[in-house]
């Protein structure tokens, strides 16, 4: 096999990191260089998106693989060993120089470093580990650092890699213990489930030394996220819904993150060799957002879906309204915020500032054109002094709900 | 009618001060005029102070925080209306002081309007500016083009200086410039796209990374420019590769489904042969009963409860305990730890142990139910009681301990252990201190569970139950020892 130069290494190990859905760079604790004599970068708190691919996604860190070799069969990865895909490894070095090339011309907020499990899980975690450890201890780095965690890495590696890193990560695969056994047969859901469950206490143990004492260090600030192949096992919505909602009670996960099963090449005739489905990946998000900030229940979340699966056509929180009409429309100028927030075409921010200002003046129907970005959508499902939907709630159809151009459509 | 002239576009200060002093003087809102500097020609400049009937400095001007916030974001936006919507806002806030609260008002919603593009425009500006590293006599420097929609140049230099500290720059735009030499910031003039070079060496470098990040099967270039508007593409390196990408995407994705799966290489045979081998290699130790059980129930999945839970909570203690006690099933705590009894009851049952005179190390402590169950609320799970199918299904376990512990006497804290061990449903405060028949376990002592302890509403009540769970913990010690001497020959 011909020597890759740094160029070629890259193409091969960003090629094989595409397939993994976070690129956050929020939610760590703010630093800069400013005053500092050696070093590099900041965290403003915020994340910063530097950049778009035609797949619509951002670049915020570079997201890249030290390796691309891995032990392990997962039938569903571009990387698994009985795969012919092109292979290559960084040094860690290798991985140092291009991160703060790419930091210092401001294409990057930082690095998402993961990778394929050479000889030992506790071999590939150390390697991960030591490139940290090259950009905050001898570069002096300051910018984001997402490390992947190898779920059987001993816990002292787990430590070092807390002790660097901005974010941790471990990935369950996929929504279903029975799918994982099934597609990758040496990985295990328990020892996943485990290691989430031991970087939980180690956050909560760290944040409580904070507590107590000011100077303790961090572990981990921008805390742990994880990610699920979505639509390669059959799995319904229901079972991906239940899953992430159990992972976020358990494990105080930051995210989970839906990845629509992308076909890769040379992939196994178990899977389906089909477009990702990239709109079911949407409606996931959408229903995580219920759950997280709109205050609905993983069982309200449930009564949004149908046979198990979620409406493709019709934003889950919609979907739940038409099948709760008789709850609406809601009065704006005297329900409580939980039933705000479930209609259709109120975000959270304008729910918060309905509050603010009806405690001043009367919200009239006009109004709501300055808080709702879809009136169409909203002026069904609200009553106002001046405004009542009278009946048409009960004669509407989803279709009435869907765009123009998605009529017509479903036309053929 | 007084005119007033701000310094530069984003003049805040400027801004301040001059809108006080005629708010103080009630000056009337459509009787100024504000411009800026340099800005339009065909106004006469007048001095303010001149024109103006005397301030009353007596008059104290009231604003919210959060308008002060919005306004220092507004001054930078590029609407003329700016200043003048400023000041009709800071005359109105004092009749109305909640004025900011009501987000329907339409000053208050272009306020937040203008702000809301300001951030935006500084934010894109922290993502897209581009640096090209040039050789200079004292080192690299780093020099960028960028062109804001808004005057936000002076205000996003902060957070260039704190990340760049270490580095030699110049930002240029068409209306200002800025350069960082390490130690100072100098404000410049603006400048030319050609005073920043095309091209740094490291571009193709990124450009090989921006092409192969992108997935051709994910193709959704509307969500690409409604991030990353097409406005800016001239001014980033990879944009030169989005309409190749796209062109191409459709024919790569096509390939990625057709190829069809291929011959595994053979080196993948040997690796997986290995890593069995290896995992085949972890030996049991026959002679440890419970070490073996504990490794089998790991993997259990007689009820559904393994799915959610974190792991198999198994037993722990003595293997020749006298006393073995049976809790209800791992909580929050024992699920993340994977030992029994560790969490807010465990600690009550080891004070209670200690104060009863029982060494924990000498006993046998366990659960009838060894995975957790709960209801998942928000970021917390909620603890949920098992069901008689849940404790069925576990009490292979339990009795698979018994089988090996043999204990003299067997200690249901709880009506779900009672469940367990007895298969009745008896009632814990009916029964306690009783000792019941199990068909596997041999006597079953009863008390609580100590976590019901917990629950207890007041002081009084913790105080007198504590002392009735510690004095059941004493008598079923003294059954045991009876037991062991009964026993004896």
């Amino acid at each position: 096999m011909a020597r890759l130069d740094l160029r070629g290494k890259l193409a091969v190990l960003a090629d094989a990191a595409k397939y993994d859905a976070s690129c956050a760079s929020s939610g760590s604790t703010k630093r800069g260089s400013a005053g500092e004599t050696k070093g590099i970068g900041s965290i403003t708190g915020a994340g910063i998106c530097h950049s778009y691919t035609p797949d619509g996604r951002c670049i915020s860190l570079l997201k890249i693989l030290l390796t691309n070799h891995c032990v392990y069969d997962c039938l569903y990865c571009v990387n698994r060993v009985s795969s012919n895909v092109a292979r290559a490894r960084f040094t860690p070095e290798e991985v140092v120089t291009i991160t703060l090339d790419f930091y210092k011309r401001n294409y990057i907020e930082g690095l998402f470093l993961s990778s394929g499990i050479i000889r030992s899980p506790n071999y590939t975690m150390e390697q991960l580990v030591q490139v940290a450890r090259l950009l905050r201890e001898t570069h002096h780095y300051r910018g984001y650092i997402h490390l992947k965690t190898i779920p059987d890495a001993d816990p002292c590696l787990i430590e070092q890699a807390g002790l660097y890193a901005d974010r941790l990560s471990i990935n369950v695969e996929l929504p279903r213990e029975q799918s994982l056994t099934k597609l990758a047969p040496q990985k295990q859901a328990g020892s996943i489930r485990k290691a989430m469950g031991g970087l939980r206490v180690r956050l909560e143990e760290a944040e409580d030394e904070r507590k107590r004492m000011r100077h303790a260090r961090r572990f981990a600030p921008a805390g742990q996220s994880t990610q699920m192949i979505v639509g390669a096992d059959g799995e319904s919505d229901r079972d991906i819904i239940r899953s992430s909602v159990s992972l976020y009670s358990g494990y105080k996960l930051k995210r989970v993150y839906y990845s629509a099963y992308s076909p890769i090449p040379g992939s196994s005739q178990d899977l389906p060799a089909k477009k990702p489905p990239l709109i079911r990946e949407h409606r996931l998000y959408q229903a995580d957002w219920l759950y997280r900030f709109y205050e609905f229940s993983v069982d309200d979340v449930l009564a949004a879906t149908t046979d198990g699966m979620l409406d493709l056509d019709l934003d889950p929180k919609l979907a739940w309204a038409l099948k709760h009409r008789t709850l609406f429309p809601i009065d704006v100028n005297t329900a409580p915020r939980e039933h705000l927030l479930r209609v259709p075409g109120l975000g959270v921010k304008s729910v918060d500032k309905i509050l603010r200002v009806r405690r001043l003046a009367a919200l009239r129907f006009a109004d709501m054109a300055k808080l709702s970005r879809s009136m169409k959508t909203l002026q069904d499902f609200v009553a106002l002094p001046d405004w009542h939907p009278g009946k048409a709630l009960d004669r509407a159809t989803p279709a009435d709900f869907l765009p123009a151009a998605q009529k017509q459509l479903s036309l053929f | 009618m007084p005119v007033v002239t701000l310094a530069t576009p984003d003049d805040f200060a400027g801004w301040r001060d001059q809108a006080r002093a005629l708010a103080q003087a009630r000056v009337p809102l459509d009787q100024v005029v504000w411009q800026v500097a340099g800005e339009s020609a065909d106004l006469l400049e007048a001095a303010v102070t001149e024109t103006l009937p005397p301030s009353d400095s007596s008059r104290e001007l009231r604003v919210p925080r959060r308008f002060v916030e919005l306004a220092e974001l507004a001054v930078c936006h590029r609407d003329a209306d700016r200043f003048a919507l400023l000041y009709r806002m800071l005359c109105r806030i004092q009749d109305i002081p909640k004025l900011m609260e009501i987000a329907t008002d339409d000053d208050v919603y272009r306020l937040d309007r203008m702000a809301r593009a300001v951030r935006r425009d500084l934010h894109k500006m922290t993502a897209f500016v581009r640096f090209k590293e040039v050789q200079s006599e004292t080192g690299p420097v780093y020099l960028a083009w960028f062109e804001p929609d808004h005057h936000i140049v002076d205000r996003a230099t902060s957070f260039f200086v704190n990340r760049f500290a270490t580095m030699r720059w110049t930002i240029i735009t068409p209306e200002r410039s800025v350069s960082w030499d390490l130690q100072a910031l100098t404000m410049g003039p603006g400048g030319h796209r050609q005073d920043v070079p095309e091209e740094d060496a490291t571009d193709d470098v990124w450009r090989t990374y921006y092409a192969n990040i992108f997935n051709p099967a994910r193709l959704h270039i509307d969500a690409m420019k409604r991030e990353m508007p097409v406005k800016y593409w001239k001014n980033l390196p990879e944009s030169r590769l989005i309409a190749p990408l796209i062109r191409s995407a459709g024919q790569k994705e096509a390939a990625m489904i057709a190829k069809a799966q291929e011959d595994a290489p053979k080196r993948a045979a040997i690796i997986s042969r290995r890593l069995e081998e290896e995992r085949d290699s972890i030996v049991i130790d026959a002679a440890d009963p419970l070490g073996r059980l504990r490794q089998e129930a790991a993997a259990c999945q007689r009820c559904p409860l393994y799915q959610d839970a974190t792991q198999t909570v198994f037993g722990e203690g003595l293997p020749t305990a006298d006393l073995v006690f049976v809790g209800e099933q791992p909580g929050d705590k024992e699920d993340l730890a994977g030992h029994p009894f560790v969490g807010p009851a465990g600690a009550m049952f080891d004070r209670a142990l200690d104060d009863a005179g029982i060494d924990r190390r000498r006993a046998y402590v366990t659960n009838a139910v060894k995975h957790f169950k709960f209801e998942p609320r928000g970021k917390r799970r909620i603890h949920k009681k098992p069901g008689i199918a849940e404790i069925n299904a576990c009490r292979h376990w339990i009795e698979s301990e018994m089988e090996v512990l043999k204990p003299r006497l067997t200690i249901a804290l709880g009506a779900t252990a009672i469940r367990s061990l007895t298969g009745q449903s008896a009632s814990v405060l009916a029964s306690r201190g009783q000792v019941l028949s199990s068909s596997f376990a041999g006597p079953v002592f009863v008390t609580v569970h100590p976590s019901f302890l917990l629950r207890l509403p007041d002081e009084q009540s913790q105080k007198i139950e504590y002392g009735r769970f510690v004095d059941d913990l004493k008598a079923a010690r003294e059954l045991a020892a009876r037991q062991a001497e009964g026993a004896r020959p």
